[in-house]
C-alpha cells in the first residue's frame, strides 16, 4: 500500500451530496464520502436499515450518486449475493458490489447472512461502520457496544458484556482481505478500500465511527475522539491479508512507544460515565496485554 | 414430449424452460427434490443459471429480491416454516414490485412439527401482496410455473405457485414438455423498465414519507399510501391479465383455459364443493359416486387465491343452492379463510346459496373418500343453512 496518498490524490468527484440528512459531526459522513471516492462510479451499494438509510435521503430525494438497494435488516450480505448473481448472469462482473451496514446490521441481525456469504466466497466488499450501538433507533446496546457503556437499554449500570470482535469472526472465515479503519483516519480508509478492490471474494472493512449524539460529545470532536480510540490502543488499525496480521497507519507507528492511558478516551464521552476506576484499570490491563502481544509479534488473532 | 416424473421435477423443468437466470434456495421438506433437480441441471450445464445455495430462506428471498432488482429473472422455492421465515421478505418483494416466482410446496407448519401436507403455510401469507396460484396435478405445476413468470413480469408482482406436498411433489405422473420455441413465444425475455445500474443510478426502496412530496425537478412523487394503493389496484387488474394469459397459453399449448375456477360437473349441479389444490381432483371420484346416487353436486377447484376472484365466484355460484368449502387451513379463532372469502364474494348478490365449511387434512391427516362423500351427503340438502363455524372431517376426539 502506498503511504503517500493525501487528500489531494482523492478524486474531486463527489458521490455523496452535501446537505444530506446526517447529524452534524457524523463519523459516517466522513467515511462514506471518502470510501465512495475509492469505490468509484462503477459500484452498486446494498444498504440495510441504519443511519445510512437516513443519510441517503427520503424518497424521492437521494443523497448518493451510486445505485443503491435498500434491503431488510438481516439480509445485507445475501442481497449483495443476489446483485452479484444477476451481474454474473448478465456479464456485468466488472461492477463492484459494496455492502454498507452498521454494527447491528453486521454483528447482530446481519451476522448469519454475512457468514453464509463469506463461506460461499461471494465477491463483495462489506463495510461495517461501527458506531457501537443502535444509533438510528436511538442508542440501544448492540453486540459491538463496549463493556460498561451507557445506552438506552443499558441505562444505569452500563453494558455488562464485552464488545464482539467481528473482524476476528471474519478472519475465521478465511477471507483474503480484512481491515479495520477509523473515521479519524479517512486516508487510511481510502487506501484500504483501494486495496480491497484488488482482491476478489469477500472482503471486510470494520470502521470505528464516532457518533456525537450516541456517545455524548460535541460534534466538532468526532475526529479527535476517533484518534483517541486509536492512540489509547483501544481500537487498532490493522489488516489481515491472506491470513497475515499487521498493524497499519497510526497503530503501526505506536509499536514500541508509550500509549495514552485509556482513561483519556473514556473521559471525553458521557456514555462512559458508569465506568469506575476499577473498570478503567481492568480495561487498561486488557489493552496492555493485547499490545504486549503485538510488541512480541504474537498476534492475538 | 411426455415424461413421467415427480411434481417437484415438473416444477424444475418449468423453471428451466422459463430460463430463470438466478436461483436461490434453502432445503426444506418436501421442496428439496425441486431444488436438488435445479442444482443438478445447472451443474450439468443443461441450464444456464446462477444457482446460489444460501444459508436460510430469508436469504434465499433476499438473493431473489436483489437479483431481480438488478434485472435478472429469479426463482426460489420453499415449504412451511421456510415460507414463514421469509415473511418480511415476502412483503418486501411485493412492495418493491419484483416479478419473482416461487414454488410453495404446501406443508403444515409447526409446532408441533409436521412435514405432511396442508395449506396453512401459503394461506397464512395471503396478505403479503403476492399472487397465489394453485396447481392440481403435475402438468398444471409445469404450466403454472411458465404462466407465473409471464404474469409476474406483466404486472410487476411476485407470484407463488402452490402445490401439495407429497401428494403432488413426490408422486409420479406423466406430463408434456413443450418445445422451447413455443415457450419463448409465450414468455419473452425479462426486460425490466429499470434495474440497478451505475450508468442510471437509483436509490431503491428508500424511506418514504406519509404524504406526497416533490422531487428535485418539482414533480410530485407518491407517498407510501399511493405506492401501496397501486400495489392493490394492480393486483386487482392482474385478474384480467391472468385471464388473457390463460387464453394465450391455451392457444399455444392446447391446455388450460381455467384461470380462476376449474369446474367438474358444475354447470348442471345444485350444489358445488369448492377447494384448492389436488383435493379438487380427488373429489371428482366422490362427485361421480354421488351423482350416481342422484345427488346434484359438482366440484370447483380454485386456481387463484390472491387476488381473490370474487366476481368470478359470485357469477359462477350465486344461483346454486349450496356451496361446501373444503379447506386444509384455518384462520384460528374464526373459520376457514377461503370460506370467509367466498361468503364475502357472495354478499354482493341478493340471491345466494348457503355456504358450509369443512376443515380437513391438517398436518397430512388422511382424507378418506367415504368421509368426503358423507360430508357432501349431509350438506347437499335443501334444509342446509350457512354456518358461521367450520365442521371438521376426520377428527378423532
Amino acid at each position: 500500500m502506498t503511504a503517500k496518498t493525501t487528500i489531494l490524490n482523492l478524486t474531486d468527484e463527489e458521490f455523496v451530496h452535501p446537505g444530506n440528512r446526517a447529524c452534524s459531526g457524523c463519523g459516517l459522513s466522513i467515511i462514506y464520502r471518502t470510501a465512495l471516492k475509492a469505490l468509484g462510479r462503477d459500484t452498486i451499494l446494498v444498504v440495510p436499515p441504519s443511519c445510512l438509510t437516513v443519510l441517503q435521503g427520503l424518497y424521492p430525494v437521494a443523497a448518493t450518486q451510486l445505485p443503491s438497494l435498500n434491503v431488510t435488516f438481516a439480509s445485507t450480505a445475501a442481497a449483495a449475493t443476489g446483485v452479484l448473481g444477476a451481474l454474473r448472469a448478465q456479464g456485468r462482473e466488472k461492477t463492484t458490489v459494496a455492502a454498507w451496514a452498521g454494527d447491528g446490521g453486521t454483528a447482530d441481525i446481519g451476522l448469519q447472512a454475512l457468514s453464509g456469504a463469506c463461506e460461499r466466497g461471494e465477491n463483495f466488499i462489506f463495510f461495517c461502520y461501527d458506531n457501537e450501538a443502535y444509533m438510528n433507533t436511538g442508542v440501544q446496546r448492540s453486540g459491538t457496544t463496549p463493556q460498561h457503556v451507557l445506552t438506552t437499554t443499558t441505562p444505569i449500570s452500563g453494558k455488562p458484556q464485552k464488545k464482539k470482535d467481528v473482524p476476528a469472526i471474519m478472519a475465521a472465515h478465511g477471507l483474503d482481505y480484512i481491515a479495520t479503519a477509523s473515521a479519524a483516519y479517512p486516508i487510511d480508509l481510502y487506501d484500504k478500500t483501494i486495496k480491497a478492490k484488488t482482491f476478489t471474494g469477500p472482503r471486510y472493512l470494520h470502521i470505528h465511527t464516532p457518533c456525537p449524539a450516541g456517545w455524548g460529545f460535541l460534534p466538532q470532536m468526532t475526529v479527535k475522539i476517533g484518534r483517541l480510540a486509536v492512540e489509547t490502543g483501544l481500537f487498532d488499525l490493522y489488516e489481515i491479508e491472506n491470513g497475515r496480521f499487521r498493524l497499519t497507519g497510526q497503530s503501526a507507528k505506536m509499536l514500541g512507544k508509550k500509549r495514552l492511558p485509556v482513561g483519556d478516551y473514556f473521559k471525553t464521552q458521557s456514555r462512559f460515565k458508569a465506568l469506575t476506576d476499577a473498570h478503567i484499570e481492568e480495561i487498561q490491563q486488557d489493552v496492555d496485554r493485547k499490545w504486549n502481544a503485538y510488541e512480541n509479534n504474537d498476534s492475538p488473532r | 414430449m411426455h415424461i413421467i416424473e415427480s411434481g417437484n421435477v415438473a416444477a424444475a423443468f418449468g423453471v428451466k424452460m422459463a430460463e430463470a437466470a438466478v436461483i436461490a434456495a434453502y432445503p426444506i421438506t418436501p421442496q428439496t427434490p425441486l431444488t436438488e433437480k435445479l442444482s443438478e441441471l445447472v451443474d450439468a450445464g443443461e441450464m444456464d443459471a446462477q444457482y446460489i445455495p444460501v444459508e436460510s430462506e430469508h436469504s434465499a428471498l433476499a438473493v431473489c429480491i436483489a437479483a431481480s432488482s438488478a434485472g435478472s429473472r429469479t426463482f426460489t422455492a420453499t415449504s412451511a416454516n421456510g415460507l414463514l421465515y421469509m415473511n418480511e421478505q415476502l412483503h418486501w418483494a411485493a412492495g418493491a414490485r419484483l416479478p419473482i416466482v416461487m414454488c410453495v410446496v404446501n406443508r403444515g407448519i409447526g409446532a408441533p412439527w409436521t412435514v405432511w401436507n396442508d395449506h396453512q403455510d401459503a394461506i397464512s401469507q395471503r396478505d403479503t401482496g403476492w399472487i397465489q396460484l394453485y396447481a392440481c396435478d403435475h402438468q398444471q405445476i409445469f404450466d403454472t410455473v411458465l404462466k407465473a413468470f409471464r404474469l409476474a413480469e406483466t404486472v410487476s408482482i411476485p407470484v407463488m405457485v402452490c402445490y401439495d406436498g407429497y401428494i403432488l411433489s413426490h408422486t409420479y405422473m406423466p406430463f408434456a414438455l413443450p418445445d422451447m420455441e413455443a415457450v419463448r413465444k409465450f414468455l419473452p425475455p425479462f426486460a425490466p423498465a429499470y434495474f440497478l445500474d451505475p450508468a442510471r443510478p437509483k436509490n431503491l426502496n428508500t424511506v418514504t414519507l406519509p404524504d406526497i412530496r416533490p422531487d428535485i425537478r418539482g414533480e410530485t412523487a407518491p407517498g407510501y399510501m399511493e405506492i401501496r394503493h397501486n400495489l392493490h389496484t394492480d393486483m386487482r387488474k392482474s385478474l384480467d391479465v391472468l385471464s388473457d394469459i390463460e387464453k394465450e397459453f391455451k392457444d399455444i399449448f392446447g391446455r388450460g383455459g381455467y384461470p380462476f375456477i376449474e369446474p367438474y360437473r358444475v354447470s348442471d349441479a345444485d350444489y358445488v364443493a369448492v377447494c384448492m389444490g389436488s383435493l379438487s381432483y380427488h373429489l371428482r371420484d366422490v362427485i361421480d359416486t354421488l351423482r350416481a346416487e342422484g345427488i346434484s353436486v359438482g366440484v370447483a377447484g380454485l386456481r387463484v387465491y390472491r387476488p381473490f376472484p370474487d366476481r368470478a365466484i359470485a357469477d359462477a355460484f350465486s344461483h346454486k343452492k349450496g356451496l361446501i368449502v373444503f379447506e386444509k387451513a384455518l384462520s384460528y379463532g374464526n373459520q376457514g379463510a377461503l370460506f370467509a372469502d367466498i361468503k364475502s364474494a357472495l354478499y354482493a348478490k341478493t340471491d345466494r346459496p348457503f355456504v358450509r365449511n369443512y376443515i380437513l387434512g391438517l398436518g397430512g391427516r388422511e382424507i378418506k373418500t367415504t368421509e368426503l362423500a358423507d360430508a357432501l351427503r349431509n350438506s347437499c340438502k335443501p334444509s342446509s343453512a350457512t354456518t358461521d363455524r367450520p365442521e371438521w372431517i376426520g377428527l378423532k376426539m
